[in-house]
């Protein structure tokens, strides 16, 4: 009992009125910052002032060398008629004293001269440039409405991305309009149009066209090795056409980097699900392309491409090089992309699978909009990791004799008047493969905080 | 836009649902319970005939014999392992059987997906937990099936969902995504889901077992709201209040064959096996 009225007398009654008071000044502000983050243990305040002394001996010289004392613009210094490195020279002091001319800082004017090389390879040497920068802008207007769905226009910007392909290869390659290729390209656009329109006019008849359409693309394909599409063409060509061994620089790390990624998503997805299926042939026909292409490096691929393929087609057949080496990066990336994209579907519920087929969805239905956008969300930091990768691999097609922007700055390193120049050939180059990796790691980053819908319960 | 409203899927318009819906605003659950059998018709909904099924080595379901008319409300029960979802879930062919048939509305279910496809528009289907869709909202959950099965206009589906929607009492959820909701309120939205492709049969598999208990009573008013439709039920669950109050009759299943049936009543008083007396004597106290 007396236990009981001592419990009670412990029991108060606050009556609150305490007002809210500011934090300990140590823990808030910038103090509080740096205390918590800098310095909050002794190990820490070390690495902190080790990393300090870092920092001092690098990111100075490098600013100094980069921006403080560079040439940024081409002008004909030293007099002697031409641009070249010699220009960038400046009297220093060596070791010993003595005055002599040296280069101190970046020679930027090595990019500023040889940028139409960098950007295009030779393309200029039979094409004008305003074709390719054209393709360049044709591209970003092309994806925008892809990456982000609050563009204004979109509707009309994706119907100019499904005429875009055709309008880039015509920009680029200055052939006319044929019948192979093209007639593939459009028949999968219009057999995927039913697929993503349930209300769409003249859906039954084209459902129908869809199920004919793979077999009909292989005719096409397999017509076009054996006949020359002269005299086929739909629409000449009214460029001046520009073989693909003249594309180069950052066009083709491009045009390699681009076509991959687009393509590699969705044949990666069918992969993926052909991996998973219960009929035993196309689960064995997946399985042994994933792990060949896998097991092989890239480079033996593109190797074998060039060397071997040439084989297997007819006397005189010139199969594009460039066409090769696509075909090679696309099946590559495609292979490693089947797998990330199986890891998302192997980690949905099987409820999910369920619950689709038990509202009567039939298997690409449930696939195309239960199953795939949450298997695909789920793998985004994967699919970009593999994005990544794929885009700087775009290089090693010089082992077939493309060049790509750094093989092609390396190419221009080799004129005699720019000997020396490597520092900023590489740094430039670097420049540009940060621009285009960051700018799809910080999109990936985005879009998952886009897409979060808060069902991690 | 040219629209087709001549496919098959839709030959079961909304309109039927009409009179159905008027008469349970007319009557709430309880008057239903008195008068079960007024809704049901001799039609026959569901046939099982000598239906077995294994995994593997292992008899799941041995010859079972069911027949469900059109209307009836029917609560299946027993120990866990006993193969009572696996008995439902055959009906839609979320399992296959391999042996004996199903004929579900007239339609046989065989390896035939059109017929699979056929049964799975008509069969509604609400899990233990719930399996809504957790990328979309909970009116698009509602609506992606009437739009892509059953080619609905978008605006129809959505007036046809809110309707549902506001039916379980979460019209002002329709927005939201299901993580954002408790789990009564999933598993009323999951009904609302498979209502909206307007079935003539619905099963429930568990579907109060994964909600807290303060939950449980949301889900089996709606349930019990729908008996009152006349909509022809199989309910696996627990919940022998809700057997009483809706079934006209109860299953009892154990090792894979039906025990016995029994109008509810006479199954909770006058249970005739042992086994059957020993499960109701652990799970009623």
């Amino acid at each position: 009992m007396s236990d009981v009225t001592a419990n009670q007398s412990n029991l108060r009654v606050l009556g609150g009125g305490i007002a809210p008071r500011p934090a300990p000044a140590t823990t808030v502000g910038v103090v509080g910052w740096l205390r918590e983050n800098l310095f909050s243990s002794l190990l820490n305040t070390i690495l902190t002032i080790l990393s300090l002394i870092l920092l001092y001996f690098t990111v100075p010289p490098i600013i100094e060398w980069a921006f403080l004392d560079a040439f940024w613009t081409s002008f004909d210094y030293d007099g002697n008629g031409e641009i070249g490195r010699n220009d960038c020279r400046v009297e220093v002091l060596d070791a010993d004293g003595k005055a002599i001319n040296a280069v101190r800082g970046a020679c930027w004017m090595f990019v500023a001269e040889r940028w139409e090389q960098l950007l295009f390879g030779d393309f200029f040497k039979d094409g004008s440039l305003l074709r390719p920068t054209l393709a360049f802008i044709g591209l970003f207007i092309a994806v925008a409405p892809m990456l982000f769905d609050q563009v204004p226009g979109r509707n009309v910007l994706l119907l100019f991305a499904v005429v875009y392909p055709l309008l880039a290869i015509w920009l680029l390659s200055g052939t006319g309009i044929g019948i192979y290729y093209e007639l593939v390209y459009l028949g999968l656009i219009v057999s995927i149009l039913p697929f993503l329109f349930p209300h769409m006019p003249m859906r039954e008849p084209l459902t129908k066209f869809a199920r004919i359409y793979p077999l009909l693309a292989v005719v096409l394909i397999a017509a076009s090795f054996f006949v020359s599409a002269d005299g086929l063409t739909l629409v000449p060509g009214i460029l001046t056409s520009v073989d693909t061994h003249l594309w180069g620089g950052l066009l083709l790390t491009m045009v390699i980097g681009v076509v991959g990624i687009v393509l590699s998503l969705p044949i990666g997805v069918v992969l993926a699900l052909g991996r998973r299926s219960h009929m035993p042939a196309v689960k064995l026909l997946c399985v042994i392309f994933i792990e060949f292409i896998r097991g092989v490096p890239l480079i033996t691929l593109l190797f074998m491409a060039s060397n071997m393929l040439p084989l297997f087609f007819p006397e005189g057949y010139d199969f594009d090089k460039l066409v090769r080496a696509l075909i090679v990066v696309v099946m590559f990336s495609a292979a490693y992309m089947a797998e990330v994209i199986r890891g998302g579907l192997q980690a949905i519920p099987k409820g999910q699978y369920e619950a689709a087929d038990a509202l009567g969805l039939s298997y690409w239905k449930s696939m195309y909009l239960i199953i795939l956008p949450q298997a695909l969300k789920i793998v985004i930091p994967g699919i970009v990791n593999s994005f990544i990768g794929l885009f700087k691999d775009t290089t090693l097609v010089l082992i077939i004799g493309l060049f790509d922007i750094l093989n092609t700055a390396k190419l221009a390193l080799t004129d005699a008047k720019w000997i020396g120049s490597v520092k900023e050939a590489y740094a430039f180059v670097a420049l540009v493969y940060f621009i285009f990796c960051f700018a799809m790691s910080r999109y990936s980053i985005w879009l998952e905080g886009k897409l979060e819908t808060g069902h991690k319960r | 836009m040219a629209r087709e409203p001549k496919t098959s899927t839709t030959r079961k318009t909304t309109a039927a649902k009409k009179p159905a819906a008027k008469k349970a605003a007319a009557a709430n659950g309880d008057d239903v319970a008195k008068q079960p059998a007024l809704t049901i018709s001799d039609e026959v909904a569901i046939e099982v005939a000598g239906m077995n099924k294994w995994y593997g080595e292992f008899h799941v379901l041995r010859d079972i014999n069911l027949t469900v008319q059109r209307g009836e409300r029917i609560v299946i029960c027993g120990p866990s392992g006993s193969g009572k979802s696996t008995l439902i879930r055959c009906m839609n062919r979320l399992e296959e059987h391999q042996a004996g048939k199903i004929v579900i509305d007239g339609i046989e279910l065989t390896n035939d997906i059109k017929k699979i496809d056929e049964v799975r528009r008509e069969v509604g289907m609400v899990f233990q937990h719930f399996n809504l869709f957790p990328h979309l909202t909970i009116m698009e959950n509602c609506t992606l099936a009437p739009i892509w099965v059953r080619k609905m206009p978008k605006s129809e589906a959505e007036e046809i969902a809110m309707s549902f929607l506001e039916r379980v009492k979460i019209p002002e959820q329709a927005h939201k995504y299901p993580g954002q909701l408790s789990g009564g309120q999933q598993q009323r939205v999951a009904i609302a889901r498979s209502l909206c492709m307007n079935p003539r049969i619905m099963l429930f598999d568990e579907p109060t077992s994964a909600l807290d208990p303060e939950m449980i009573k949301e889900v089996l008013e709606v349930m019990v709201d729908l008996a009152g439709t006349g909509m022809t039920m199989l309910c696996v669950t627990h919940e022998m209040g809700f057997a009483r109050q809706v079934a006209n009759r109860v299953i009892f299943m154990d090792e894979g064959q039906i025990i016995e049936e029994n109008e509810p009543e006479e199954f909770f008083l006058n249970p005739q096996s042992d086994r059957t007396k020993l499960f109701l004597s652990q799970i009623l106290h």
